[in-house]
């Protein structure tokens, strides 16, 4: 190539990235300056991007550019492809790829600089950092997603010693990543990177499916050091950055979305909360065994068609029912009526953070009518109407009310300060903590049971036709 | 002050911006924050574009870095793309 940036210019264009990627997540702030920051984002890869291919160190094109037109059209692909509701899995899979990367530009950096004979000490203490973090974060994220797609069964993973063997493979590693950087032994390189793959996964089997929003957020966290990992073995301070960004980003979620559940982030990753248990007995008869009462779809039209206020609560089950665009037509037919329609969401609500605010804004719901539960939850007291679609647990009063409860202390939305709450529910079965919802048996709460989807149409055909 | 001593300079500091500004993103556009987070973290892809194009990398030291480069560019591609599906569905009432 004629063209090559001298390493003054390169690292001058890397600043400028650096100062785009910080703009990028600031534009997160609203969702009216989101998009402009998402095209920050874009502009600063692509001049991190050039800046390097301009360099004087990378002489060679062929392979990245294979590699390169590969990868783009993949990623298209799928980023094109993707339903809203897989997002979860899509971003699994997508952090095990960094995790990959970096244990693999680990290795390669390692091989370059033997054969150069520039190793010493200090890099190969970085580049088993960058190797370790790496591998924990690809298996981890091959895990989350296996759990996610439902290839592997979402219930926690346990065993005796479960514990004791983790900490044994972590110290051995350790002890590998020290005798390597000591000797440089490719022996101790391999066997430390096996280590770190296995702990990656069996740090992660212990985790219940409804912890899931914290494990994405973990595994974000771990991408970013991955990557922080990896400019310190480069010595490229902008990969520093931009780790440190997206690895106080990740924690900072984990952190949200922990005290969203009122655990401390070792009680999720060493409590193998949550079951996957299927329910078996018919939902109604359990149900009134129970003493709860179940209504139908016209007697929930008929208390909605004409409140002042009816507020909806999404969970998990919308999401998998699919049942937002239903919800977005039965919206526009109450408001058409006058009716104060709002969306009320907790934290943890769906597979990861901000799970459900996407689906909504899938189905084209205005962001606006959708609210945190700080805000929505002094609203609930003058709702006439709380409709809860496939959410439980964070619903259950008995997060406020029974000391015992295995939720006690999380923050709940406070639904059943509504006058009438109507539950979407498939069955009786409890929701992931396997907690049992106080509110199912309150007075004002009947269950209406059936697919949400199938329910939330059967309401809408109900408003068009029936009513005034 | 040594290379590495000014690089863990500049990753605290950043820790700190990393902090202060991921607290502002208001919790509705987390999911997107986590899929925007995730395409600029495949800026280990320069990582991988110094390891693969060194005119003396070996063949496997080449073959790693073809994989890491493959990988990372679905990363920024797919990353930045969905995000951008994602944002532009967030709308205003009309």
């Amino acid at each position: 190539m004629e063209l090559t940036l001298n390493p003054t210019h390169q690292a001058l264009a890397y600043l400028v990235s650096a100062v785009l990627f910080i703009f990028a997540l600031k534009g997160l702030t609203h969702p009216s300056t989101a998009r402009r920051g998402n095209l920050f984002g874009m502009l600063g890869m692509g001049i991190a991007i050039g800046a390097t291919l301009l360099g004087a160190e990378v002489q060679d094109y062929w392979l990245i550019a294979v590699a390169g037109i590969i990868g783009a059209v993949v990623g298209i692909v799928i980023a094109l492809r993707i339903q809203m509701t897989a997002m979860p899995q899509l971003v699994a899979a997508l952090h095990s790829f960094v995790g990959m990367a970096a244990v693999l530009v680990a290795i390669g950096t390692f091989i370059n600089r033997q054969q150069a004979g520039t190793l010493d000490a200090v890099l190969m203490g970085e580049l088993s950092a960058g190797i370790v973090i790496g591998a924990i974060t690809f298996t981890g994220s091959v895990i989350a997603f296996a759990k996610l797609q439902g290839i592997m069964s979402g219930a926690p993973i346990k065993f005796a010693g479960q514990h004791a063997l983790n900490a044994l493979i972590g110290v051995l590693t350790v002890a590998l990543a020290v005798y390597f950087a000591m000797t440089g032994s490719v022996w101790a390189l391999v066997l430390m990177t096996l280590l770190a793959f296995v702990l990656g996964g069996t740090l992660i089997i212990p985790i219940g499916g409804a912890d899931m929003p914290v494990i994405i957020s973990m595994l974000n966290s771990y991408s970013g050091w991955a990557a922080a990992a990896t400019g310190f073995t480069l010595h490229n301070n902008l990969l520093i950055i931009v780790g440190a960004l997206v690895g106080f980003s990740g924690a900072i979620l984990s952190y949200i979305m922990c005290r969203a559940m009122n655990r401390s982030i070792l009680n999720v990753v060493f409590g193998g909360f949550g079951t996957d248990a299927g329910g078996g007995d018919s939902a109604g008869a359990v149900a009134a065994e129970k003493g709860v009462k179940s209504a139908s779809v016209e007697d929930a039209v008929y208390w909605m068609e004409d409140a002042g206020k009816v507020i909806i609560v999404p969970g998990y089950g919308m999401a998998v029912a699919q049942a937002q665009h239903a919800l977005k037509e039965m919206m526009e037919l109450l408001q058409a009526r006058g009716v104060e329609v709002k969306f009320a969401i907790h934290p943890v609500a769906g597979r990861m953070p901000g799970h459900m605010n996407v689906l909504l804004a899938e189905a084209d719901i205005p962001y606006d009518q959708v609210l945190e539960m700080d805000e929505i939850n002094p609203e609930f007291q003058t709702a006439d109407v709380a409709l809860v679609v496939g959410a439980n647990d964070v619903v259950n009063p008995a997060a406020k009310e029974d000391t015992a409860s295995p939720i006690y202390g999380m923050p709940i939305l406070e639904a059943g300060k509504a006058r009438q709450v109507y539950f979407l529910k498939r069955s009786m079965r409890p929701g992931y903590s396997g907690v049992d919802n106080l509110l199912f048996y309150q007075d004002n709460t009947s269950l209406i049971f059936g697919d949400a989807k199938d329910t939330i149409e059967g309401m809408v055909s109900a408003l068009k036709g029936g009513g005034h | 002050m040594s290379e590495s001593i000014l690089a863990l300079y500049i990753f605290v500091l950043a820790c700190f911006i990393g902090y202060y500004v991921v607290w502002g993103v208001t919790p509705s556009l987390h999911t997107p924050l986590v899929a925007l987070t995730n395409a600029i973290s495949g800026i280990v892809l320069v990582g991988a574009l110094l390891v693969t194009g060194l005119d003396e990398a070996g063949f496997l030291a080449s073959g790693m870095g073809f994989l890491a480069v493959l990988l990372a560019s679905i990363n920024v591609f797919g990353g930045f793309l969905v995000t951008h599906r994602m944002l532009s569905m967030f709308k205003k009432k009309k």
